[in-house]
């Protein structure tokens, strides 16, 4: 008993003593920057996630809205360096060369971007990169696909021949090229026979030409829309024409009540809590990082009974913790062929360089290393069964 | 005897004399005063922090200043901001003059800071025998021709068919616009094979640090622009005001058939003042992509092409008073900023308090041009 009370006693101590080291030391400031504002819902994503951790921690929060890809990043960067944040984080990829610019000028202050490429060669203290490894949210996002699929077959509603799955990309941009991979790689691993089409906009964000490419691909005959992009343009198509649909950055569920199935999302409170706890403490912290479903980093909405296939929340479950344990790999090279053939040997452009040079060789140990050598996404290949409609972007 | 009396209507009005300048200064400076105070109103209504504690209207107030004041970094933006501003607004002022509704400044900029960063990609940061191939300062100068090039021909293409066709300049020069940040988009297609089409900032091409001992080199760039744009206000000014050119435009901007009548070549006018205020927007075009970004994104214009518009019209097409009206714009650009920063409100509240300033601004122009009389009390009028 008094063994057991000690042991309580000791936790209460030593809880309180986190507590009032965090207290002590002067409040923690996070500045971020955003390239856009609440209706983006890329945006939105990385305010609810600071908002969070600005509730958790009790840190200082500052958020700078609007913040153009351009000498603006830049100044705002070295405001909030001066102003008192400890942290600057900043939400988008052409942010990348203006924060490393800043990072340069304030040594003391941490730099941190999102969807990044530069950190792990530039090789600054205070400048890194963070991503999450979110082909995994894809690949159980496309069992669900590959299980309605397999519904609508059984109910010999196909509306070709085989099952065909349209995708509503933003650019043929690796961070795009992986997500849709894996999705594809998700549903096939439940329907063998399924094929995809992805049609680009050439935009992360337009309305209509989102929810063209939808009409579009509806119009060729797919059975189930996914999209890469941050409008509720190719959702609302879906909704309209009765298309099943696998959503990203957030549950559209409200707005399409009958379609919407389910969707994956970066949750990046977990990073930001990392790099919060990480500089209170006064350590210093690597030059990428990569969220995984572990880390809370990846997520999947609820998933809409309404609209999914019978069993899809217990399949992704089983595969959730398949991955998780390791015995379940996205790219495993025997899921897949390029040009008829298996991969053995891949070079891919981990080190940004001018002229754009794959450097790294990531086939390892039969699987593609994907957000491993960097945490930014380099899978940009494309696999049988994925036929690109327009490759201008 | 008859009385007839005729019922003076409650309010007329009435065109006003000249007014003295200070009478005007008043106004205008009355109608700022009252739009900040309807502004304070609206805050009150919409912004939650402020409806749960209005002792914090103080606060709202001072984000104002705070925004483009507080810091030594914050001033030196205020003023390379309004500097970048006022470069787009002097280069529409020739052509409103003369009566030629140029709205194309955005792509005339946009092709302005794209042919300055097109040199940049293309021969910076390239090597011969060991050696760099082109030196900064010799890429800042073809950058500085390139972006008057493209911005002027931007700028002419409009006015030679208003001047061959008879086109309308302000759907034309409108359109222009898209074509602009679609070959922007194009471009960065094709120069970014990774597929992102962000180009991230080039290295090479910087500006040479030319002032010292201010804080940070970036601060000797922002300088050197205000001093440019300093310049620029200087020589449209005298250009406007005391040469044949800018009688000329005058002249044109009255009536064409005067023009015509006196014997100006009207389209020859039309083109000349074209080809100016292109090459003047490809020269802000430059000091964006030379000077600030060394990158173009469909955005680096960012609105500014339109803006100026309202700078110009503010300002009454005079270069001089464009300082003040630019400086009034970018103040509440900045203010409504840190509104948003300070009280976490997102998208377009910022543009909600602009609008309103603006509105009571450009409202008190009527009271300026015009007198509202009350009915008298009466007076017994008696007529035949």
């Amino acid at each position: 008993m008094k063994k057991l009370l000690s042991l309580v006693l000791a936790a209460v101590m030593a809880i309180a003593c986190m507590g009032f080291a965090f207290a002590e030391g002067e409040t923690i400031k996070l500045g971020v920057i955003l390239l856009h504002d609440e209706d983006s819902t890329y945006d939105n994503n990385f305010i609810n996630a600071a908002k969070a951790v600005e509730a958790e921690l009790g840190i200082e929060l500052v958020l700078r809205r609007n913040i153009d890809e351009s000498n603006a990043c830049y100044e705002v960067a070295c405001e909030l360096a001066e102003e008192g944040c400890n942290i600057v984080f900043a939400d988008s990829f052409g942010h990348e060369t203006y924060m490393i610019e800043a990072a340069k000028e304030y040594p003391e202050v941490e730099f941190c971007h999102a969807t990044g490429t530069m950190a792990h060669t530039e090789k600054l203290d205070n400048y890194h990169n963070a991503f999450a490894s979110i082909y995994e949210g894809r690949f159980l996002a496309g069992i669900a696909a590959g299980m309605k699929i397999n519904e609508i077959k059984a109910a010999g509603q196909l509306k070709g021949e085989t099952p065909l799955i349209g995708y509503v990309g933003a650019f043929t941009y690796a961070e795009v090229i992986s997500g849709y991979t894996s999705f594809f790689l998700g549903a096939r691993s439940v329907c063998p026979d399924v094929t995809m089409k992805v049609q680009f906009t050439g935009s992360w964000y337009d309305e209509t030409e989102e929810a063209n490419a939808a009409k579009a691909l509806i119009a060729a005959g797919c059975d189930l829309i996914s999209q890469h992009a941050d409008s509720m343009g190719a959702p609302s198509v879906c909704e309209d024409a009765n298309i099943p649909n696998i959503s990203y950055n957030g549950s559209t569920v409200e707005a399409c009540p009958n379609t919407f199935i389910v969707a994956s999302r970066i949750d990046w409170a977990p990073y930001l809590k990392f790099v919060c706890e990480k500089v209170a403490a006064g350590e210093k912290f690597d030059y990428d990082y990569t969220g995984t479903i572990l880390t809370g980093s990846v997520k999947l909405t609820d998933v809409n009974t309404a609209a999914a296939a019978a069993g899809t929340v217990e399949a992704i479950e089983a595969a959730t913790a398949a991955l998780n344990e390791g015995s379940l790999k996205v790219f495993a090279t025997d899921t897949f062929t390029v040009k008829g053939e298996a991969l053995t040997s891949y070079q891919a452009d981990v080190d940004t360089d001018d002229a754009y040079t794959p450097d790294t060789e990531v086939i390892n140990d039969g699987e593609f290393s994907e957000s491993f050598f960097r945490s930014a996404p380099y899978f940009d290949i494309t696999i049988d069964g994925i036929e690109l409609l327009n490759t201008a972007f | 005897m008859q009385t007839n009396r005729v019922k003076a209507p409650l309010v007329h009005l009435s065109r006003r004399d000249t007014l003295p300048l200070w009478h005007k200064a008043v106004i205008r400076l009355a109608a700022f005063i009252l739009g900040m105070a309807v502004c304070g109103l609206v805050a009150l209504l919409l912004i939650e922090k402020l409806r749960l504690d209005p002792s914090r209207m103080g606060e709202f107030y001072q984000s104002f200043i705070k925004g483009s004041f507080s810091t030594l970094a914050r001033r030196w933006k205020f003023f390379k901001n309004v500097a970048v501003l006022l470069c787009i607004a002097l280069a529409l002022t020739p052509a409103f003059r003369m009566r030629f509704w140029n709205t194309g400044a955005e792509g005339q900029t946009l092709m302005g800071v794209l042919a300055a960063v097109a040199v940049n990609f293309y021969l910076g940061g390239k090597y011969t025998n060991g050696r760099v191939a082109w030196p900064d300062w010799s890429l800042l100068v073809l950058m500085f021709a390139a972006s008057l090039i493209a911005g002027a021909v931007w700028g002419v293409i409009p006015a030679l068919f208003k001047a061959r066709w008879n086109t309308n300049e302000t759907l034309f020069t409108l359109m222009m616009n898209y074509v602009a940040t679609f070959f922007v988009s194009y471009c960065l297609i094709k120069w970014v094979p990774s597929g992102s089409s962000s180009l991230g900032k080039l290295s090479s091409g910087k500006l040479p640090t030319v002032f010292t001992g201010l804080g940070k080199s970036q601060y000797s760039d922002y300088l050197l622009i205000i001093i440019l744009v300093g310049l620029v206000t200087a020589l449209v000014y005298v250009y406007l005001n005391y040469s044949k050119h800018g009688y000329e435009i005058s002249v044109v901007g009255e009536s064409e058939r005067t023009a015509r009548y006196v014997g100006i070549n009207v389209n020859k006018v039309i083109v000349r003042t074209m080809l100016l205020s292109g090459m003047l927007c490809g020269l802000a075009g430059w000091i964006i992509g030379a000077g600030l970004d060394r990158s173009v994104t469909t955005e680096s214009v960012g609105g500014q092409g339109f803006t100026a518009i309202m700078v110009c019209w503010l300002a009454k097409f005079d270069p001089i008073m464009m300082i003040l009206t630019s400086g009034l714009i970018i103040f509440l650009n900045l203010g409504a900023d840190q509104i948003s920063t300070t009280f976490d409100v997102s998208g377009a509240f910022p543009n909600v308090i602009i609008g309103i300033v603006l509105f009571f601004i450009i409202g008190s122009e009527f009271f300026i041009n015009y007198k509202i009389n009350f009915r008298k009390k009466e007076t017994p009028s008696v007529t035949k």
